[in-house]
């Protein structure tokens, strides 16, 4: 080979090095010296052209921030658009006296005495020519107000902006969220560019879960400036382009009289299709006033809020966890008849309490004469808490808690929204891992039964009520719940359709067993002993429901409960689900009343108005 | 004889100057660099509207590519040619990384997020001339046309993979890289004459796959009048703040241009403008003198370097710094298209700043490592 015939020879070719190097050594020069020519041909031989040209300088490029899109329910009802606001804003430089224009905003009430020290920090931190806010969202008697005493408030002027407005406040406040200002936390998650001139951000619930839809992209202004940088006049503006609109599953209707019903109560309402796992309906109460919120609330305003006893702030409908009492003894006996431990004509003697075996413990059914002969009928008909003892035993808490598991409980469901809470289902595994201490870790038989009836340790959120519920509806299909219906270009109308995706099916359920349970919820509502048979008489359709109350205290074994004596705050949960119409169900709701005390009596009657308020207009094509 | 000659020396030296010696600092170098860095902190100050947070960033990736330096200045020069290939199939497998999976960054795609995001492209600019240099050290020089072929793929594989990101700007300072090692291998003149015939013949070529906005920016070079607000506003901008900064310039903070907004990106890639607006022709001069003392200094370290291998890593880590300066310079003054290269130790932002620092460290590296090996060889 050529190669191996020729030697490395150390002298000639660090010669050639170096005469490489003082080649390159020169051409370097050169180019430096193309540089300084340069330089010197703009700086000293065309200066006064530059110079010239800089005093004159007059086109500066501003970002224009993109408006934000709309957000909408199924039919088209707008939940939330843009609203003009007038801000006061203050330029340094045109103001003559600043301490005495201050003193004068303040008496006249249109700016606070305690925001003036922010104010002067901003006026500090900003060029003279700059305008700053020193107000927002004035009200029409602070614009008039303001009119009034310009002649007083030179330097002083109101300006316009879009700002984010929700129709109807507090009813969908937790569905929605609201937006506010960009902070750190946020500029971690965007991107800078994108986000050029826009100042709020989606901050919880559906605003946060599709800000990327709704923010849209910033456009350009060529604006006039003066020499000193003072905007004259806008040129050219390439417009932003808008934010999506979001179409969200949300009836309004279903919606405002799930938040009716609510009204007063602390308490959550979902309500969801069973065909594709759209949510209808979103409630939790108390609420906030989105519209306060995302104008701006003072630092004391937002603590009240977060430190009221109520906690408007809390999204109980997402993260609220209950225990799901009797709501649970569908899925229960639905567990048993499928694992063979249970026949639909099996009958459980009730005569008010239960017992272990070899245990003097009394487990108390709900009614203290008792229900006598107990079929499956009846038993969720009446809700016989006896009857679900003995079934919950024979069964055994490995494949009632699995079987509570496939129906999701226990785990986030995935909705479209973020900060969903999981929920527990309770198995001697968990226990294990749950308690340090070796005497708590423990399974006890008694927390068998009374996982089958849905006290202890289960915890459930309204969303996964809803959601089980749903499979109930659907007879084992399992649907992830979506807020999102669909994003539209409000520029080109080009809609983008959100598809329902399938979750693990509750198969293997044979469909004798779904018509048992799903006869037996009917029964709650419309059969001739059912818990909640007042309320679903008057139903103009056939529905299928469960009540449920969840105790937030345990009574003594020999206290009797009374519920008068106990604190408002004590008194138990009242829950209820529901779904129809029987023959078809496109509607499963979910409802629970914090210390309602009654789930047929309270929070029946809220479900079947937010299905009839549902099936009245939401019908697909109606 | 090396060795009494050092200890002889070392007995001279003060407490600082044996820790520089410890720390494998070449004090020249050093000073020049550390001199760029100062006046570059002033400039970014006014650049960045006196901002304290981008101060503080900033200084953040000064001190990360300090210690990149001290690093490399530290590593036997024998060991970074041992690990050059390595290092180059690593820059390869980012730069599939980043074209798989990539953030992006102002339309194109270039970053890579590992908590801290990170170019991987800056990578292959000390890979490249490593294993060029590498590869020339084993073989007799004047390279043979299958070494040189040999080459040219080593050097086109990560430019094509550069180039497809799109980021025409660091490709084109890839390949100058790459050229500048096989240049001063010695490679025969008849091929360079070669290569520029054949460059010349391809620019049309070239002009066909370039992206719309890069067709764009070469069109804006030669008329930017065509489009003033448009992509011929950051060159018509930026000529007006050097321009009229002078002789003297306007004075530090004082430059209209910069502090009323007209220049865009003005703390990143044209923050030459904010210098030649507010110090005039005499900073800028100021500043392109030390750059090219910098650059003299590596040249001579090159000079000196005691094998082929650490002579033409120093000699092409140091022309190619002034590429840098250059096609910096050159776009924000009009003579080139605008293409991403920001100005080498004083543009914010970027991971340019520790690649470049780590390159500083291998020329200090190979100046203060040779004493042995130099008395031997002669």
């Amino acid at each position: 080979m050529a190669q191996g015939a020729r030697i490395k020879d150390h002298w000639a070719e660090q010669r050639l090095f170096l005469a490489r190097l003082v080649f390159a050594l020169a051409f370097i020069i050169a180019l430096a010296v193309i540089v300084v020519t340069r330089l010197v041909q703009l700086q000293v031989v065309q200066y006064d052209y530059f110079s010239a040209q800089s005093r004159g300088n007059r086109i500066r490029i501003q970002p224009v921030p993109p408006t934000r899109g709309l957000i909408l329910d199924r039919n088209g009802q707008v939940l939330a658009d843009n609203q003009a606001s007038f801000d006061l804003v203050l330029t340094p430089e045109q103001v003559p006296d600043l301490k005495q224009t201050l003193q004068h905003l303040v008496a006249t009430g249109l700016v606070a005495a305690e925001d003036l020290d922010d104010i002067r920090e901003e006026i500090a931190a900003h060029r003279r020519y700059e305008a700053i806010s020193i107000r927002d969202h004035l009200s029409d008697l602070e614009v008039a107000r303001f009119a009034l005493n310009r002649p007083f408030l030179q330097g002083v002027d109101i300006r316009g902006r879009l700002s984010r407005n929700y129709p109807y406040g507090g009813a969908l406040a937790h569905a929605l969220g609201y937006v506010g200002g960009l902070n750190a936390d946020d500029l971690k998650e965007i991107d800078p560019l994108a986000y050029a001139g826009t100042t709020q951000i989606g901050k919880v619930s559906v605003e946060r879960a599709f800000e990327a839809a709704l923010h849209g992209a910033p456009g350009q202004e060529q604006v006039l400036v003066n020499a000193r940088g003072r905007s004259l006049q806008t040129l050219e503006r390439t417009g932003a382009r808008p934010g999506d609109d979001v179409v969200l599953a949300l009836d309004l209707d279903a919606q405002l009289a799930a938040y009716e019903g609510l009204t007063g109560r602390r308490g959550a309402v979902v309500a969801i299709d069973p065909k594709n796992g759209e949510v209808i309906a979103f409630v939790s109460t108390p609420a906030f006033d989105p519209n306060r919120i995302s104008a701006g609330l003072s630092r004391k305003a937002y603590n009240a809020l977060q430190e009221d006893i109520d906690k408007p702030l809390f999204n109980r409908a997402l993260r609220g966890t209950y225990p799901p009492g009797s709501t649970v003894k569908p899925i229960v006996a639905l567990a048993a008849l499928h694992n063979g431990t249970l026949k639909p004509t099996d009958h459980v003697y009730c005569g008010g309490a239960y017992s272990l075996p070899g245990s003097s413990h009394r487990y108390r059914d709900w009614k203290p004469e008792g229900h006598g002969a107990v079929d499956l009928q009846a038993g969720i008909e009446e809700s016989c808490d006896v009857y679900f003892y003995q079934v919950a035993r024979e069964l055994g808490i490995e494949r009632l808690s699995s079987f509570m598991k496939d129906f999701g409980l226990g785990a986030a469901t995935g909705l479209d929204m973020p900060g969903e809470k999981a929920g527990l289902v309770p198995s001697p595994a968990w226990k294990r891992s749950a308690f340090k201490r070796a005497a708590y870790q423990v399974w006890f038989p008694g927390e068998t039964l009374i996982t089958g009836i849905g006290q202890g340790y289960t915890l459930v959120t309204p969303l996964q009520l809803a959601h089980a519920t749903a499979t109930i509806a659907a007879r084992g299909q399992r649907f992830r719940p979506s807020m999102l219906l669909a994003t539209r270009d409000p520029l080109s109308g080009r809609t983008q359709h959100a598809t329902p995706e399938s979750l693990p099916a509750v198969d293997a359920v044979k469909p004798g067993d779904w018509d048992a349970i799903i006869a037996g919820m009917h029964g709650v509502l419309q059969g001739a002993r059912g818990t909640a048979r007042a309320v679903g008489m008057k139903v103009p359709f056939q529905v299928a429901g469960k009540s449920g109350t969840a105790q937030v205290f345990t009574v003594a074994q020999t206290q009797k409960y009374k519920a008068m004596d106990v604190a408002e705050r004590m008194r138990d949960h009242a829950l209820f689900v529901a779904f129809g119409p029987l023959e078809d169900p496109r509607i499963a709701v979910a409802v629970v009343v914090e210390n309602g005390e009654s789930g047929s009596k309270v929070a029946a009657p809220i479900a079947l108005k937010v299905m009839e308020a549902y099936l009245r207009t939401g019908a697909p094509g109606a | 004889m090396s060795r009494s000659r050092d200890s002889e020396r070392d007995s001279r030296l003060g407490a600082f100057g044996r820790l520089l010696r410890w720390a494998h600092m070449d004090p020249p170098l050093l000073t020049g660099i550390v001199a760029i860095l100062l006046f570059a902190s002033f400039v970014l100050f006014s650049a960045s509207g006196r901002s304290w947070g981008m101060m503080q960033a900033h200084a953040g990736k000064v001190a990360a590519a300090m210690a990149a330096l001290m690093v490399a200045a530290r590593v036997d020069p024998v060991w970074l040619r041992r690990g050059a290939p390595w290092l180059y199939l690593a820059g390869l497998g980012l730069l599939v990384l980043v074209l798989a999976t990539g953030d992006i960054a102002k339309g194109g795609q270039r970053w890579l997020d590992f908590g801290l995001r990170f170019q991987p492209s800056e990578v292959m600019k000390l890979a490249l001339p490593l294993t060029l240099a590498r590869l020339f050290h084993e073989r007799p020089l004047p390279p043979s046309m299958l070494l040189i072929a040999g080459c040219l793929a080593v050097v086109l594989l990560p430019t094509l993979l550069i180039a497809v990101q799109p980021d025409l700007g660091t490709a084109v300072l890839i390949v100058l890289t790459g050229a500048t090692a096989i240049f001063l291998a010695g490679i025969g003149w008849r091929y360079i004459i070669g290569a520029l015939v054949l460059a010349a013949a391809s620019l049309p070529a070239l002009w066909y796959v370039m992206h719309d906005y890069q067709r764009r920016r070469v069109l804006t070079l030669l008329d930017p009048d065509s489009d003033p607000l448009g992509a011929g506003y950051h060159i018509i901008q930026s000529k007006i703040a050097i321009g009229s900064g002078g002789f003297f310039g306007k004075g530090w903070l004082n430059g209209s241009q910069g502090q009323l907004e007209f220049l865009p990106e003005r703390s990143t890639d044209f923050i030459f403008a904010v210098i030649g607006e507010e110090w005039g022709l005499m900073g800028a001069l100021a500043l392109m003198a030390v750059y090219l003392f910098v650059v003299g200094r590596g040249l001579y370290i090159a000079a000196t370097a005691p094998d082929t291998f650490t002579r033409i890593l120093a000699g092409s880590l140091s022309v190619t710094f002034f590429f840098y300066v250059f096609v910096n310079s050159a776009m924000v003054t009009g003579l080139l298209p605008v293409v991403g290269v920001p100005l080498p130790l004083v543009s914010a932002g970027g991971t340019s700043m520790v690649t470049l620092m780590a390159g500083f460290g291998i020329l200090m590296s190979i100046q203060t490592h040779r004493k042995l090996g130099d008395a031997v060889r002669r």
